[in-house]
């Protein structure tokens, strides 16, 4: 080998451990910079007029790079059970600026705006502002009506603009009968276990965003426990006529015949009597902690 | 007017020996990831995404070259002094522009047409079968085509006065004004005397808008697109199109070369 | 005599240049002149004296400031009469990413001839200039010598009646101005007119029926070669070799010498007693010719004489 060619390789050679040198350094940035900064979100530019000026033809594609931002900042917040959701609102606002076509984003942001703490960010009335636009832009889309609807009921309390909003959907010839049906039952009743339930039982099967759709499904289960408490209680109550006692464990009620089988949460974790003969979910379930958490802050709520 | 197509013929075989026609690589590269990626990030809008992307790739790597080769059309032929042994023939200055332009439409609509293409292969892998609304795709790609030529004549306007440089940044000046040209009609500034206002007015008549071409929003979410715009801007396109275009030859059949 | 071919009729360019172009500085002045059918005209200057200038302008590539110009009849802004004309550039460039096959091609639609005429002609063309092996190789694959010949072939490809060469030999090697020398005397025995420019005075005194000298813009004169030098001799030249002595003897001062050889020049009138003279020193003398000027001096006078004046002519413009 001549000394030329030597000399190349030696150089290759110097190359390589260049860009081995810049990735260990580069690992050693990262790792500093993680120490330093604190956890916190970053949005720098909040107006969605400013970033859709800036977007020149291209604020649809703006509009559907925010919205992965949206979804993103959903899913950490929930997977770190962060309660802070401060950033969902301008998001969703800079999503719906860049492209008003968006429904998925108003459906999102309506249940996860309008939500409680931790589920959601637990403002309502950012929800029917993010729906109110949506429906102003898309006046064909009675799903909105439908999402509008449900923040009243549930979330407002407000059970006359919750029949008012099922009504306006219904109008529409290509939503269902049951909208109608609501509208009137709401008018009536307001708040029902049944409608409660039937409610979020359209969400669930109807939803394409598999975020909003587990939400749903959340629902549902918590639904079906109170339900289930509600019936078992019930049961104890029966009990305590039929033999002057309260039950203290759920095979009495079951050997008594007031139950059949033995009753299980949806999760599968069979039901316990508390104290005082009160149904309660099992320790080991799940929705254990997601039911004191929607307890403590209704009660929370309740005070204010 | 055979010299007009024999100088657009040779425009054409210009570009593709050039292989300008090899950004259509870069382009399918770009489409083929975002299939990919579109089903981990975004559930539920993956056709939006797509068109949205294929879309906005269509109309920025167009513009990129709309704006450089078409500012090279002129300047390229001046400096490297080619031009000398063509205008000895017989062939008008006119004649040569409008070659020239028409030759980067061509390739222009070739290269449009094959992403097109394209993005309708990734779209179908995406959601096979089409839908009748997944035709109106085609109509938003022309509407970019219509601006990409505008843009071509504005910068062969420019390229035939000024600088390659200079050339390029009026020709993208233009263009962003364009694209504001809307909101300067519209806008509602408390402090701007009448006057002025009516200035600014005319001023966004003036500027071609290029928005009107921008049908990205509708045609994401599979709606159409009204016939009747599609007629007027195609009747835009051309009028200001020949108007940047005559202005051009007129500066060019007085211009010294060098 | 029939009419002439280029007839120019005070041809004035100024170009604006300085700050903001707000100078003219005049780089053609009132140039007339002609050129006859069927003749060869050497356009003579040093660099940047206007030579080309006249020529863009004649091609319609830049604009007279005043001045008409006619060939063939007709105005110079009537671009039909390209048609029977035809140019080489000089330092052409041609799209280097056609072959030479192609380009000829191209430019021949531009002439309106039939297909099969352009193919006739193209391949007379090309093997006329030598380039019929390369004719499918890209021009950027070129040098410079071979994009002169094809320049020469676009040039005549049309079979003009008049051709227009823009410094045909600079930049070639000695073989290569000869085959351009060549092709230019081809041209002319296809009684054809030839107009072309250099500052290679030997090539213009070979070749030219006629030449115009251009100086700083002006005309200085237009003529045969002869003509423009002046017939009459100046006098004789005389190259001897003294015997090798040492002895000094009056011519030998005013000789100048080169290795061992002196030469001198004198008067006819002088020339036999210096023979005699030489003759008497013992002298070997080598050779006894006549002097006659060239065109180089004549032109390098007028050179100089016009650089005693001021330098350039400034027109201060608005």
């Amino acid at each position: 080998m001549t000394q030329r060619r030597i000399a190349e390789w030696l150089l290759v050679g110097l190359l390589v451990a260049g860009l081995a040198g810049v990735w260990q350094l580069q690992k050693r940035i990262d790792a500093e910079q993680k120490a330093t900064r604190v956890e916190w979100d970053e949005l720098s530019v909040r107006s969605g007029n400013v970033i859709k000026k800036m977007s020149l033809e291209y604020a649809p594609l703006m509009g559907a790079i925010y919205w992965t931002r949206v979804v993103q900042y959903y899913g950490e917040k929930h997977r770190l059970h962060q309660r802070n959701l401060d950033l969902l609102w301008p998001l969703l606002d800079i999503t719906t600026t860049l492209d008003p076509s968006l429904v998925v984003a108003y459906r999102f942001g309506s249940t996860f705006l309008s939500d409680r703490v931790p589920r959601g960010a637990g403002r309502p009335d950012l929800g029917v502002k993010l729906l109110e636009r949506g429906l102003q832009a898309n006046p064909d889309e009675w799903r909105l009506y439908q999402d509008l609807g449900n923040v009243y009921y549930f979330d407002m309390k407000d059970y006359r603009k919750a029949a008012w909003a099922f009504e306006e959907g219904s109008k529409n010839p290509k939503s269902y009968i049951w909208m109608k049906v609501m509208a009137a039952k709401i008018a009536a009743e307001g708040e029902s276990p049944e409608t409660s339930y039937f409610l979020w039982q359209q969400v669930y099967e109807t939803a394409t965003d598999p975020t909003i759709k587990k939400n749903a499904e959340d629902h549902l289960k918590l639904m079906r426990v109170e339900l289930d408490l509600k019936a078992i209680n019930g049961a104890v109550d029966g009990f305590e006529r039929q033999s002057g006692r309260r039950a203290t464990r759920i095979g009495e009620l079951i050997q008594a015949g007031f139950i059949r089988g033995i009753p299980r949460d949806p999760e599968g974790y069979p039901y316990v009597l508390g104290e005082g003969g009160k149904a309660e979910l099992n320790l080991n379930s799940p929705l254990l902690e997601q039911m004191l958490m929607e307890k403590s802050q209704s009660s929370r709520n309740e005070l204010r | 007017m055979t010299n007009v197509w024999t100088v657009a013929t040779n425009t054409f075989r210009e570009a593709v020996r050039d292989r300008v026609l090899y950004n259509l690589v870069f382009f399918a590269l770009l489409m083929m990831g975002a299939a990919i990626l579109v089903g981990q990030i975004s559930i539920g809008i993956e056709q939006s995404v797509i068109v949205s992307l294929g879309l906005t790739a269509i109309s920025v790597i167009g513009i990129f070259i709309s704006v450089f080769i078409g500012v090279g059309l002129v300047s390229k032929e001046m400096d490297k002094r080619t031009l000398y042994a063509l205008l000895a023939k017989p062939v008008q200055r006119w004649q040569f522009l409008l070659g020239k332009f028409a030759g980067l439409v061509m390739t222009l609509t070739v290269n449009t047409a094959a992403m097109a293409v394209g993005l309708y292969a990734v779209l179908w892998t995406v959601k096979h079968p089409l839908a009748r609304s997944d035709w109106y795709l085609l109509v938003a790609v022309y509407l970019i085509l219509l601006k990409l030529a505008l843009i071509v004549a504005l910068a062969m306007l420019f390229s035939c006065f000024t600088t390659p440089f200079l050339a390029i940044l009026f020709t993208v000046g233009v263009y962003l004004a364009g694209i504001y040209a809307e909101e300067l009609r519209t806008m509602q500034a408390v402090d701007l005397n009448p006057a002025t206002m009516r200035v600014l007015q005319g001023v966004s008549y003036l500027l071609p808008n290029f928005e009107n071409f921008n049908v990205m929003g509708a045609v994401a979410h599979g709606r159409g697109v009204p016939g009747t715009l599609v007629w007027q801007d195609t009747w835009y396109a051309m009028l200001y199109a020949a108007i940047v275009l005559t202005g051009a030859a007129m500066v060019f059949s007085r211009r010294n070369l060098k | 005599m029939p009419n002439p071919a280029i007839e120019v009729e005070n041809l004035t360019k100024d170009y604006p240049h300085g700050f903001l172009n707000l100078k003219m500085r005049r780089s053609l002045e009132n140039l007339t002149m002609q050129v006859e059918s069927g003749e060869v005209f050497g356009f003579l200057g040093p660099n940047g004296a206007g030579k080309s200038t006249t020529i863009k302008l004649l091609m319609r590539l830049i604009f007279p400031t005043s001045g008409t110009a006619r060939i063939l009849g007709k105005s110079i802004e009537d671009v039909s009469m390209h048609r029977d004309i035809g140019y080489l550039p000089e330092q052409p460039y041609f799209y280097d990413y056609l072959t030479a096959a192609e380009l000829l091609h191209y430019f021949a639609r531009f002439h309106k001839l039939t297909a099969a005429d352009r193919h006739e002609r193209v391949q007379k063309m090309l093997k006329k200039v030598g380039l019929e092996s390369a004719k499918k190789i890209q021009l950027r694959k070129y040098s410079k010598g071979m994009l002169q010949r094809v320049g020469l072939a676009q040039a005549v490809l049309h079979d003009p009646q008049v051709v227009v060469l823009d410094e045909p030999m600079s930049g070639l090697d000695p073989l290569g101005r000869r085959e351009v020398r060549d092709i230019i005397l081809e041209l002319k025995k296809e009684g054809r007119t030839v107009l072309f420019s250099t500052h290679i005075l030997s090539d213009a005194e070979m070749l030219c029926d006629r030449v115009g000298v251009i100086v700083g813009g002006r005309l200085r004169g237009v003529g045969t070669p002869d003509e423009m030098v002046g017939i009459q001799t100046q006098g004789m030249e005389i190259l001897f070799e003294p015997d090798g002595t040492g002895k000094s003897f009056p011519l030998l001062a005013r000789a100048t010498k080169t290795g061992e050889r002196y030469r001198v020049q004198l008067p006819e009138a002088e020339l036999y007693a210096a023979l005699d003279e030489l003759k008497a020193a013992g002298a070997r003398i080598l050779s006894v010719a006549q002097l006659k000027p060239t065109l180089e001096e004549f032109f390098m006078n007028l050179v100089d004489a016009d650089r005693a004046q001021a330098n350039a002519v400034e027109v201060s413009g608005k």
